[in-house]
């Protein structure tokens, strides 16, 4: 798994948001259907990366993942509620030898279904069987135009890799999606980083700024770039996208820490995300798990209609009603209600307040202090933790503590 | 317009795009890399009659068959087929 564009605000959200303009559906109002899925498949993962916002404890859902027919009832459960997009990520999705049989019976459900993969895994037969079960689109991780900065950041020796993947894909005809997470080691690149997707035939780059979830939050001193440095990586975009025009469509994810106002996230909890996690657990976004006091439904208990209907978890913070002040009488409240519940979480202790990265919430504080500790040496020099097995199992059993005392319900 | 579509004009829908009925929506939807986008009945019925082989011409006069009553059918057929061009959901055969 990457930072995919759906962390925060993306395409399909803001088209969504438009069209729920235009039909005048105010965002209280739980008019909902869960029009993307997201199949979290597997948390195994050849790579490490030290950005990925899979939980820190995901070693505890590798041991009982669904199986093939549970997932291909999930598909069909999920389109019958109106799902659309699907997403199949992970963890690594290939390591799965079932992709080929989801993704057959994906495309004869009419889902446009998407496979999110670091390319490790893909072969010749392989794509060749997921362009004939009708996948509709492959999108790729990449990480830096250095082989240095791709190694080191995801733990592993894939750079050459990647290119022939990308290669692969564009072979066999598909649009090639890109997703670059942006960070402190690549954020000086961005240039480069285009010409090489632009080299590459790219149809569509995503820059993903970092958000801080699971390993990323736990590596944030040592990911976090400087203000300064996104605004001219967002002043490159521009200028690269003037230049390419339609050719290829250009991304650049709006990193929430450095914005006076949160994200709208996930287009409202339980709007029109859910989540099906390698357990079979459903969330409405990806960390959800974090938060407190909450039971989330698993599709091996009651059915994925209940789960995003009726179940207390989807219903906790769809609509307003949940909010304190200063959101509940907030004039931008539908603007982005309130913004993250799990980041409000994890930096405050409580899930109900205002997104702390908005300028009016009383805890934003926290993170003026988190954008100051990133500039400090002291915290700089402390070396990442990757995104490991190991790491993970630390963190499960309680092990290891590091780094995580200071967040709320990290792992 | 910034899309000089003519009556002579052939459409298709976009490379990597598609275009399907929805039930769960009642409406049409257009589905690409990252996004999707629901079409008003409108603009549903103006893309279900573009195949790759009907000129924008015929497009309009099976409109005005389908839709006797509306006014100046025209011109929002050429208003949408402008919109789709410039949204990239078409592409010229």
């Amino acid at each position: 798994m990457t930072q995919a564009t759906s962390l925060g605000e993306s395409v399909v959200q803001k088209e969504i948001q438009a069209q729920a303009q235009n039909n005048g559906v105010a965002a209280n109002i739980t008019h909902t259907q869960p029009l993307w899925l997201l199949a979290e498949i597997t948390y195994r993962c050849p790579l490490h990366c030290a950005f990925c916002y899979n939980p820190t404890d995901y070693d505890k859902h590798t041991h009982n993942e669904l199986s093939t027919e549970q997932w291909v009832q999930v598909l069909r459960d999920a389109r019958k509620l109106g799902a659309l997009q699907l997403g199949i990520s992970g963890g690594e999705p290939l390591l799965r030898d079932d992709i080929e049989e989801i993704v057959r019976e994906a495309h004869r459900l009419g889902y446009y279904s998407n496979l999110i993969t670091s390319g490790v895994g893909l072969t010749e037969k392989r794509i060749q069987e997921f362009k004939e079960g009708g996948l509709d689109h492959i999108q790729l991780s990449m990480h830096d135009i250095t082989e240095e900065i791709n190694n080191f950041i995801t733990n592993t020796r894939t750079f050459e890799l990647k290119k022939k993947v990308a290669a692969m894909i564009k072979d066999h005809g598909y649009p090639m999606v890109l997703n670059v997470v942006i960070h402190r080691y690549n954020i000086g690149h961005i240039k480069e980083i285009l010409e090489m997707a632009e080299a590459l035939g790219a149809d569509y780059v995503e820059l993903a700024n970092t958000q801080y979830y699971g390993w990323s939050l736990v590596n944030r001193n040592q990911l976090m770039p400087l203000k300064e440095q996104i605004d001219h990586a967002e002043a490159v975009t521009n200028e690269f996208r003037k230049k390419i025009g339609n050719k290829m469509k250009i991304f650049f994810v709006v990193p929430d820490y450095f914005a006076d106002r949160p994200k709208k996230c996930m287009n409202g909890w339980g709007e029109v995300f859910m989540i099906v996690t390698a357990n079979g657990d459903v969330l409405p976004c990806h960390s959800a798990r974090v938060l407190p006091n909450m039971q989330f439904p698993n599709v091996r208990e009651k059915g994925l209609e209940w789960a995003w209907k009726d179940s207390p978890a989807f219903n906790k913070y769809r609509g307003k009603d949940w909010m304190k002040e200063p959101c509940r009488t907030c004039p931008e409240q539908d603007k982005d209600l309130g913004g993250c519940r799990c980041q409000a979480f994890l930096l405050s202790g409580d899930a109900e307040s205002a997104d702390p990265v908005c300028s009016l919430s009383p805890n934003h504080h926290l993170i003026e202090k988190a954008i100051e500790d990133s500039k400090n040496p002291v915290f700089q020099a402390q070396p990442i933790i990757f995104r490991t097995d190991k790491n993970s199992k630390k963190y499960a059993s309680g092990e290891s503590r590091e780094r995580v005392e200071e967040f709320h319900a990290l792992p | 317009m910034e899309n000089d579509i003519q009556h002579s004009d052939i459409y298709a829908i976009a490379h990597h795009h598609r275009f399907q009925w929805e039930e769960a929506q009642q409406s049409y939807v257009i589905l690409f890399p990252e996004g999707m986008v629901k079409l008003h009945g409108g603009a549903g019925e103006v893309l279900k009659r573009v195949d790759g082989k009907a000129t924008v011409g015929d497009i309009v006069t099976s409109l005005k068959a389908a839709f006797p009553d509306t006014d100046d059918i025209e011109s929002d057929i050429i208003g949408m087929f402008d919109l789709a061009v410039g949204k990239a959901w078409l592409r010229k055969v």
